[in-house]
């Protein structure tokens, strides 16, 4: 088992200080023409104050669907969403979202993009810039305050898309693939950075990701979803690797590839599901 | 290539187009006239003639600043017009859908049909050449911010709710600045159709202005005239238009350029 913390919330427990409750979430879309898709089905998840969770899934299984409803931006077709004990109807205002597509704003420099969270909260525009800098500082982008989105590269966007949201303090951390377009060796510092910053004031997080090995390094705990449609939540479990963690160390960890091997021996069966529904894609 | 062998290669164009048009209109041949009579096709040497006596004289100005006035006017109507209306459907779909199939037909409408009730409607002066061209300027601002504010990315504008920003706020740093992007990357042809609408207001009927200017001299058979007349309003455009070009770069500093392949 990992720190103090990780045995005092056992997985898969309902606390009611739960950062994130998701009461048997069914989220069905409708196509048109009475053709229903569901998406995800029953799905019964806490986030705890603190958390770090990880939901790992194969291509196409609604984990994002999952997220937007406890970002509130979608609202479930049965089940509820719970924030800190209290139900979900609108927008979920403790909460900050770093999405996997480009979201910033592509006419604002990364200084405005950056200090626009605290602008839109009443934060007068002096203060809110320089709360801005030292956040592009902190994300290392402190030279970089001038520039447009489309002049940074992938990896800075990210950077900048983190302080955006970082700056307005939530205490909840949606998270949707969001190193997903990276590469290899930026995914790995963006981990680190990550962790970097969650470690100085650990809010809840919870984390979309496709890939295992990230999802094992960064988190406290995975969850595992099955193949869509009417995706269900298959397994969770707890990461006992000791904080602070660096991302390329602990992928050494035997601890990480027992969890790993585990892990994918459930998953892979879902990975290959996935597949074939998608054709591959 | 570079930029001086460029430029060399276009004047290079200009001397031989020029060049033949002197040798074919303005050298006698063997029976002692040209090859191509004059009367139709002028000369170079006439023509810079009278484009030369036009500056001089001065008369030529006023002439340019009726025609700016009505562009300028037509332009900043219809675009004020375009950027309303395009907002005010894209947030209301609603009034949009009833709307839809009028726009359409005031669209598919060729706008030339128009200008003699305008004629009749504003008189012979500046604004009946205005009216035509807000009706060509509006349409088309009126589609691209009709576009850019509907099609935000849904992305962004997700983000933009979950960083808290109410309806108002969302106007102002989402819709708006998107909008009007799309409609600063029609500001090319937006303002070519203002003056289109001045140019060809005023041909059709006027007491000043190019086209009015172009008219006069056909009505006389004068061929120089309307060659000389044709190559002010070319090169009044090639103006406006690089003007336009300054003001786009200064306005769209944050946009990717067209090499730029990064999505």
């Amino acid at each position: 088992m990992g720190g103090p913390t990780a045995d005092a919330m056992p997985a898969g427990t309902k606390s009611v200080t739960a950062a994130v409750a998701l009461n048997d979430v069914t989220i069905t879309f409708r196509m048109g023409k009475g053709v229903t898709y569901t998406a995800v089905s029953d799905a019964t998840l806490s986030v705890a104050d603190g958390e770090f969770v990880a939901i790992v899934g194969p291509t196409g299984c609604g984990k994002s669907t999952l997220l937007n409803v406890a970002a509130g931006l979608l609202a479930p077709s049965s089940g509820s969403a719970e924030i800190f004990g209290s139900p979900l109807s609108d927008l979920n205002r403790q909460a900050g979202y770093l999405f996997q597509a480009d979201s910033l704003f592509p006419w604002k420099t990364a200084l405005q993009n950056v200090a626009i969270g605290l602008e839109t909260a009443g934060t007068p525009a002096g203060p809110a810039r320089q709360r801005a800098q030292e956040w592009l500082q902190r994300v290392g982008l402190a030279g970089f305050a001038g520039r447009y989105p489309h002049m940074l590269s992938g990896g800075q966007r990210k950077r900048v898309g983190l302080a955006q949201v970082l700056i307005r303090d939530p205490k909840i951390l949606l998270m949707d693939e969001p190193f997903g377009p990276l590469d290899a060796q930026t995914r790995q510092i963006m981990g680190n950075l990550l962790l970097d910053l969650w470690s100085a004031d650990r809010k809840a997080v919870l984390f979309v990701t496709h890939d295992l090995e990230e999802a094992i390094a960064l988190s406290d705990r995975v969850v595992i979803m099955s193949a869509g449609p009417a995706a269900r939540i298959i397994g969770d479990w707890r990461v006992p690797l000791a904080r602070p963690r660096d991302i390329s160390d602990v992928k050494l960890d035997k601890a990480f590839h027992d969890l790993h091997r585990e892990i994918w021996n459930v998953l892979k069966d879902e990975v290959l599901k996935g597949y074939a529904q998608t054709g591959g894609g | 290539m570079n930029r001086a062998t460029l430029v060399g290669f276009q004047v290079l164009v200009m001397l031989v187009t020029l060049a033949a048009w002197h040798l074919l209109t303005a050298i006698p041949m063997a029976d002692g006239k040209p090859l191509v009579p004059p009367f139709f096709f002028s000369t170079p040497g006439d023509v810079f003639a009278r484009i030369w006596k036009w500056f001089y004289e001065g008369t030529i100005w006023r002439h340019l600043w009726i025609t700016l006035t009505e562009s300028a006017l037509a332009f900043v109507i219809g675009s004020v017009g375009g950027v309303l209306v395009g907002f005010w459907f894209a947030r209301q779909p609603l009034i949009a859908a009833i709307f839809d199939p009028y726009v359409k037909m005031m669209n598919a409408l060729p706008r030339i049909v128009l200008a003699p009730i305008f004629t009749l409607w504003f008189g012979l002066g500046i604004w009946s050449k205005v009216a035509l061209g807000v009706t060509l300027v509006f349409f088309i601002v009126f589609f691209n911010v009709y576009q850019g504010v509907r099609e935000v990315s849904p992305t962004v504008l997700a983000n933009a709710r979950m960083l808290g920003m109410n309806e108002r706020q969302l106007m102002r740093h989402v819709y708006w600045p998107s909008a009007l992007s799309w409609m600063f990357s029609s500001l090319h042809t937006s303002v070519g159709f203002a003056v289109v609408g001045a140019v060809v207001g005023e041909y059709l009927g006027s007491a000043a202005g190019l086209g009015y200017l172009i008219l006069q001299a056909e009505g006389t058979f004068d061929i120089a005239g309307v060659f000389a007349g044709m190559f002010v309003l070319a090169a009044f455009v090639i103006v406006i238009d690089a003007l336009v070009t300054l003001v786009e770069k200064r306005l769209l500093v944050w946009r990717p350029d067209a090499a730029d392949t990064r999505t």
